[in-house]
């Protein structure tokens, strides 16, 4: 089975993020980046499929020379190969932009099964896989929790977490999936994995090997601008209340009816 | 000059952190209150390649260097330093020695199951009445036919309880001192091998330490490791990379002590502010901080000097010997800055400060580091 697996690097969700003094993004100097979660998650998916049907697994990225170090996490955690897209002239592209991108290079491959992580979890957008999905004219499931693949690897049956319930979908193969993390736990690399990943080659390729021009998916392309980013407002700090307990009881009662409004 | 750990030694720290992060640090309170052996935890450890780190991957082990090794440990000791005194045994003290000293069937025979987790590693040195003295042991090893027949008692072997493969120093020939000594693979399912009195400790609880009582104990000639007579080196050669390993012990052990003191001097709040505002705290917490960077690059060069192939027993012993004190004196301090909240087991300080003192006693004394590098210093102006 060819199982390509997308994946993007992001700042680490442990590290304190500082934004740039213009709003225009984040400053990413001594920033821990690390692969998404979700896209562990995704390799994972991928490893175990190889496991089942034999095949390979195939890391895919778009991004700075940078991302190659999260290509190689995954790499370590044993996927056979990798490829990233670099190129100056993504600057500024838009999620569109980068599916497409994606698209180019997985119409280079042979793919029978595309996996994404549902979302990233720096920009929350949850746009690139099923984006990519229509670019590659592929069928799609999103944010599955349990991937059940038939025994000819013809196609999968999946299962959606909706509002309530359980959604069970049907998908033939070459498909894309985006993947929860309630999917699986993702393996550990292993430390021989590591040495492996080191010595293997990442080729990084170019918008122009992939035949496509800077104005359809750079940032002249995208259709939405980042205006402004903006910390969260800070925590304003906790309350104490004071008193002997049957006065502090009813303080406190009157504050998460009255204040804060969560009892009637 | 380079002071940045190399690509691949990030990504060993980044898998080893996040892999105590997840497996180690929930379960290391309880592991030092309630000590049992953690069994599980060391499969998933084995199973990632931490049990024969520097061992060729033909081997069976994960065919990393030295420095790979020391910044793993450091990361297994920041999380628990008993269970990372089981790791750093078996991969220094035993996977180690029959690594450099055994011949291709032992080394076939023993380190993929020591390197895969189906077999622990113990190191029989220490007797109880030759410590630092270790050179004048007195368990004895007589040959008969194809055997050797092992009669001695060893004392404060980590390990001990749940290893399978012991390497054992005995005494094979008339020789005094390090001359007459050999070693020997003894499995615990050869005849005549035992555990005797299991210790109770101040620290590193969730690691067994007993003694192994060898009562005519019957090896095969084809576990002698090593020539005859060449035990003596064999053991301090070992020792040279056991230290790295101590030393990434005390410096994850410092390191843990730093970073909780420093969180909770910025947290606890004495007179209107927080105590980090105090000069006394922070004087305190600048000092912390630079004998740890210090102890942790004195562990960096000894193990990049073992990495390059050159003679490194001296720059072992003073990474053990100052990452050792520092450990100590580190979670002195951080006891202090913690007060009473740190003399309570509520907190983890308390565990790193009787965690830290075994540090200055194991794999040679903080005497026996300075005997060790004043005589490599003289050597030569003899």
């Amino acid at each position: 089975m060819n199982i390509i697996v997308c994946i993007k690097q992001v700042p680490d969700t442990e590290a304190p993020i500082r934004i740039k003094a213009d709003g225009s993004g984040i400053d990413d100097t001594g920033l821990t980046l690390v692969m998404n979660y979700y896209d562990e998650h995704a390799t994972e998916a991928g490893l175990r499929l190889r496991e089942q049907f034999g095949g390979t697994v195939t890391l895919v990225s778009v991004g700075a020379e940078r991302v190659k170090e999260a290509l190689r996490t995954g790499l370590a955690m044993g996927a056979d190969d990798a490829l990233l897209v670099s190129d100056p002239a993504l600057a500024g592209a838009d999620h569109l932009g980068i599916a497409r991108v994606l698209a180019a290079v997985i119409r280079t491959l042979p793919h029978d099964v595309v996996i994404c992580g549902k979302l990233s979890t720096d920009d929350n957008a949850a746009t690139v896989g099923a984006a990519l999905a229509e670019y590659l004219s592929l069928p799609q499931a999103t944010a599955i929790a349990h991937l059940d693949v038939d025994g000819g690897g013809a196609g999968a049956v999946v299962h959606r977490e909706v509002e309530g319930g359980v959604e069970v979908l049907a998908v033939p193969f070459p498909a894309v999936l985006t993947v929860e993390r309630s999917l699986n736990e993702p393996r550990y690399p292993s430390l021989p994995g590591i040495m492996k990943a080191r010595r293997k080659e990442i080729k990084t390729v170019t918008l122009e090997h992939l035949g496509l021009d800077a104005a359809d998916v750079g940032m002249a392309a995208a259709r939405a601008t980042l205006v402004r980013l903006s910390p969260p407002p800070a925590r304003k700090a906790g309350r104490i209340v004071e008193g002997d307990a049957a006065q502090a009881v009813s303080a406190i009662i009157s504050f998460l009816k009255d204040e804060a409004k969560v009892l009637s | 000059m380079d002071f940045q750990l190399a690509d691949e030694h990030r990504m060993v720290q980044a898998t080893v952190r996040e892999f105590a992060r997840q497996e180690i640090l929930p379960r290391a309170a309880a592991l030092d209150h309630t000590p049992v052996f953690p069994s599980e935890i060391i499969q998933k450890a084995a199973a990632l390649g931490l049990m024969g780190m520097v061992i060729p991957e033909a081997y069976g082990g994960a065919g990393m260097d030295p420095v790979s090794y020391v910044v793993a440990q450091e990361e297994l000791a920041r999380a628990s330093a008993g269970l990372q005194t089981i790791i750093t045994v078996n991969n220094s003290l035993v996977c180690d020695p029959i690594f450099h000293f055994g011949t291709e069937d032992q080394k076939r025979r023993y380190l993929p199951r020591l390197s895969s987790g189906a077999s622990l590693g113990c190191y029989c040195l220490t007797e109880p009445a030759y410590g630092s003295d270790a050179m004048s042991l007195r368990t004895d090893a007589r040959r008969e036919a194809d055997q050797w027949i092992l009669r001695g008692t060893k004392a404060f072997v980590t390990n001990a309880v749940e290893a399978d493969v012991c390497i054992v120093y005995a005494r094979t020939g008339p020789e005094p001192g390090a001359r007459g000594i050999s070693a020997f693979i003894v499995e615990k399912g050869f005849p005549g091998i035992s555990v005797g009195k299991v210790e109770k400790k101040l620290g590193i609880k969730c690691s067994s330490t007993a003694e192994i009582v060898l009562d005519g104990c019957r090896v095969p000639a084809s576990n002698l490791l090593g020539e005859p007579g060449s035990g003596g080196k064999i053991a301090l050669t070992t020792l040279d990379g056991g230290r790295l390993g101590i030393a990434a012990q005390a410096v994850g052990i410092a390191r843990a002590a730093l970073e909780e003191a420093t969180a909770y001097a910025a947290g606890r709040r004495q007179f209107g502010r927080s105590i980090g505002e105090f000069q006394a705290i922070q004087w305190m917490l600048a000092d912390m901080a630079t004998r740890t960077d210090a102890a942790r690059l004195l562990m960096l060069r000894a193990a990049y000097l073992r990495q390059q192939g050159t003679r490194y027993t001296r720059e072992a012993s003073m990474a053990k010997l100052f990452a050792s004190e520092t450990a100590m004196w580190v979670t002195h301090k951080a006891v202090q800055i913690f007060g009473g909240y740190g003399y309570i087991q509520d907190y983890p300080v308390e565990r790193y400060f009787r965690d830290a003192k075994i540090t200055e006693i194991y794999e040679g004394t903080s005497e026996i580091q300075r005997i060790v590098i004043a005589r490599n210093l003289l050597e030569g102006h003899a």
